[in-house]
């Protein structure tokens, strides 16, 4: 027993050097230094903390970006046709696109944005579904209820929040889903992806957020969107768990995305999870990216290919061979030829539809705009007729 | 359900009652907002909710309104109906890209597979001596997005029924409740069922003119169609309830009957409510029209201090001197004839 007054003890230095330091709450938080990888760029494995899937799933992840890159490519040329109105392309982001779809389960909630697609057609929705928006025949195309996705966001980072929501609604009626939000490094400057992150942590929803920083908001450097040592480090501030990793690494990226689902779907509250990747074409095919950065950023880049890269690991384990990798490009090249000639359809589109699903049931004021609408094209009709 | 009351009734309690029976009715219904649990809102209109329903489904949440209507976009999503609180008029701004591209459009953006019905409670207009960015009358940004419903109750058992029916709704529905009406009291047996959504009312009938108002001008074009009598107009009054949908056929069988119309709104004027009804008449109503079609409204400035917002409100007086103006002698307003 010690009759020092308290504030006495506190401030003896002695005292001070005799108290066990606390730990740093915030530094369970913190992500790697570096990002984390477990492929260099030549595909050879690099030693790591983090659980390799196993080799089916990795071939499948192979499989899957091979179809992914080879329908991104065919989405890109369906504009140059006048097929699609516009394509945001995510070459290059293959295995953060894959991957993302992979870690979780069907029944778990995806959130994409408009530069997913290749994710959508990876979470195995119809092309054409995923293609509906960009032709312009309506917006989302495919069924969000069901297929529990939801429309890809073009108000970015508004969809962080709506993961935040369906996460707690699922929890609130007693389901394990998890909802994974992709958002990109530009739209972590929204005051959205901030309200939907601090949602998540408050109320310990099940959402990853899936950061891709590709380095560009259409031409705006990510210099021009945060002064953080990395966009990872962000989710520190509200109380989750972050890490960053290697986006080209389809192995490193699975394997952190899995634990952060893992983490998520047990109880553990959000997480963050930040890739470094890189856009290798334009914004959109509408966009000249000459006019932002030089070609060497895009070669030197080039030359970190994700594709390459697990090809190159997956020969090396035995795990894919010529044959192996042969029928994946076939398979990828029938999947395009397949999209490419049901693009080629003209789509119908009933102009009734404009008045349907305002409301559950259309206003009295709908109905009239409705009549309105279908006598003109009856007297369009008559005069061409 | 609560207990049958027969006593007087405020337009807050009435509320409170309105989702108190919700929740009690459909566990997928959840209260949320900025100081809605413990508190119980700062009008109290969740009063009691916490305690009764427990923190599962009456909440308090991060002082974020984009975050609680996309939260609320969320749980739609998996099944629930959540009833957010937006703690004031002008407070809701920040939701409005949640609001407008989200929640008003989810259903048909996806061909009706994503309906998401939420309610957002907005207290809204003045009258109540509140400093700036608490008086506004917003109705207008909400009634342009196609998509919402927009609701404004006049009355205590509107105020319960019209809620009810919200929550119980497919669409989303922003709720608009007059701040200034939460503590106006009238006899009132809850529950209640008042006529649905895209029904105006008759308040008032009359043969000389028609007053068409909603939520907070209902009781001034009341007070005014009284005030009207030593005058010698007998005055109809309309009350909307409902600003989508809305009721024309109400409002052309009223002016057409009366042949003169003045729609009071205590927004400011230019391009509201008030000018979309004014077309609407007159469009329906041309060949009945004795006189043109009147607005009186707030003045087309932002909400002003306390001080001076007498000035800014729609009066009785105001109300009066443009019925004044309908042309009963056949002479054109003074206002618009040449000098």
């Amino acid at each position: 027993m010690t009759t020092t007054p308290r504030a006495v003890r506190r401030a003896s230095p002695r005292a001070r050097r005799t108290t066990a330091p606390q730990p740093d709450p915030a530094a369970p938080l913190l992500p790697s230094r570096d990002p984390v990888r477990m492929l260099d760029e030549s595909g050879k494995r690099i030693p790591s903390e983090y659980a390799e899937p196993p080799g089916e799933t990795l071939r499948e992840l192979y499989r899957r970006m091979v179809i992914g890159r080879r329908f991104d490519v065919q989405a890109t040329a369906l504009t140059k046709q006048g097929r699609l109105a516009v394509y945001p392309s995510s070459r290059g982001q293959e295995a953060c696109q894959v991957a993302g779809v992979m870690a979780v389960r069907p029944d778990d909630w995806v959130f994409p944005t408009y530069r997913e697609s290749m994710a959508l057609v990876s979470r195995g929705i119809d092309p054409v579904e995923v293609l509906t928006l960009l032709r312009g025949d309506w917006h989302c195309g495919y069924d969000p209820a069901a297929l529990h996705t939801a429309p890809q966001c073009t108000p970015l980072a508004t969809q962080t929040i709506h993961a935040a929501g369906v996460a707690y609604g699922e929890a609130y009626q007693g389901r394990d889903t998890v909802a994974l939000a992709f958002i990109g490094d530009g739209a972590t400057s929204e005051g959205d992806f901030h309200e939907g992150v601090n949602f998540a942590a408050v109320f310990r929803a099940p959402v990853v957020f899936f950061v891709q920083n590709n380095r560009y908001a259409i031409s705006v450097p990510l210099s021009r969107q945060t002064a953080a040592p990395s966009l990872a480090y962000k989710g520190v501030g509200y109380g989750i768990a972050c890490e960053q990793v290697d986006g080209n690494d389809p192995v490193a990226v699975l394997a952190v995305l899995n634990r952060a689902v893992e983490h998520a779907r047990s109880g553990n509250g959000p997480f963050l999870v930040e890739a470094h990747t890189y856009r290798l074409e334009p914004h959109t095919n509408a966009d000249d990216a000459s006019r932002y950065r030089t070609m060497d950023e895009v070669e030197a880049w080039l030359g970190r290919d994700p594709i390459a890269r697990l090809e190159a690991y997956l020969r090396g384990a035995g795990v894919l061979d010529d044959a192996a990798v042969e029928a994946v490009r076939a398979e990828a090249e029938a999947y395009a030829a397949d999209l490419r000639e049901r693009m080629n359809a003209e789509p119908t589109v009933d102009p009734m539809s404009l008045f349907d699903h305002v409301y559950a049931t259309p206003t009295p004021q709908l109905l009239e705009q409705r009549e309105q609408v279908r006598a003109e094209l009856a007297a369009e009709s008559e005069v061409e007729s | 359900m609560s207990a049958v009351t027969t006593t007087s009734v405020s337009m807050a309690k009435a509320l409170n009652a309105a989702l108190r029976d919700a929740m009690a009715a459909d566990e997928r219904v959840v209260v949320f907002g900025e100081d809605v649990g413990q508190l119980g809102g700062v009008f109290r209109i969740t009063d009691g909710l916490l305690a009764t329903y427990g923190e599962q489904r009456c909440f308090d949440t991060p002082l974020a309104e984009a975050g609680i209507v996309g939260f609320a976009v969320g749980m739609a999503m998996s099944g629930l109906r959540p009833v957010v609180e937006m703690q004031f008029d002008a407070f809701a701004y920040p939701a409005f890209e949640q609001i407008t591209s989200h929640v008003a459009k989810l259903r048909n953006r996806t061909r009706g597979a994503l309906g998401v019905p939420i309610v957002i409670r907005v207290p809204y207009a003045g009258g109540i001596g509140g400093v700036e960015h608490h008086c506004d009358s917003s109705e207008a940004y909400y009634a342009h997005t196609p998509g919402l419903k927009v609701v404004t109750p006049g009355c205590v058992e509107d105020a319960y029924s019209l809620l009810r029916e919200a929550i119980d709704d497919p669409d989303p529905v922003v709720f608009l409740e007059p701040k200034k009406l939460y503590f106006t009291s009238a006899e009132a047996s809850l529950p209640v069922t008042t006529p649905g959504f895209g029904r105006a009312v008759v308040r008032r009938p009359g043969r000389d003119a028609t007053l068409i108002a909603y939520g907070p001008s209902v009781p001034v074009a009341l007070e005014a169609a009284e005030a009207a009598r030593d005058e010698g107009w007998d005055l109809e009054v309309i009350d909307l309830r409902t600003l989508v949908p809305f009721d024309d056929e109400t409002v052309t069988a009223s002016v057409r009957r009366t042949g003169r119309c003045v729609v009071v709104q205590e927004a400011q004027g230019f391009a509201g409510m008030g000018a979309e009804i004014a077309a609407r008449v007159q469009e329906r109503c041309f060949h009945s029209l004795h006189a043109p079609v009147l607005r009186v409204a707030g003045l087309d400035i932002p909400y002003p201090p306390p001080k001076l917002e007498h000035l800014h409100l729609p009066g009785v007086d105001r109300v009066l001197d443009a019925v004044a103006r309908l042309q009963w002698d056949d002479q054109p307003d003074p206002r618009w004839v040449a000098a």
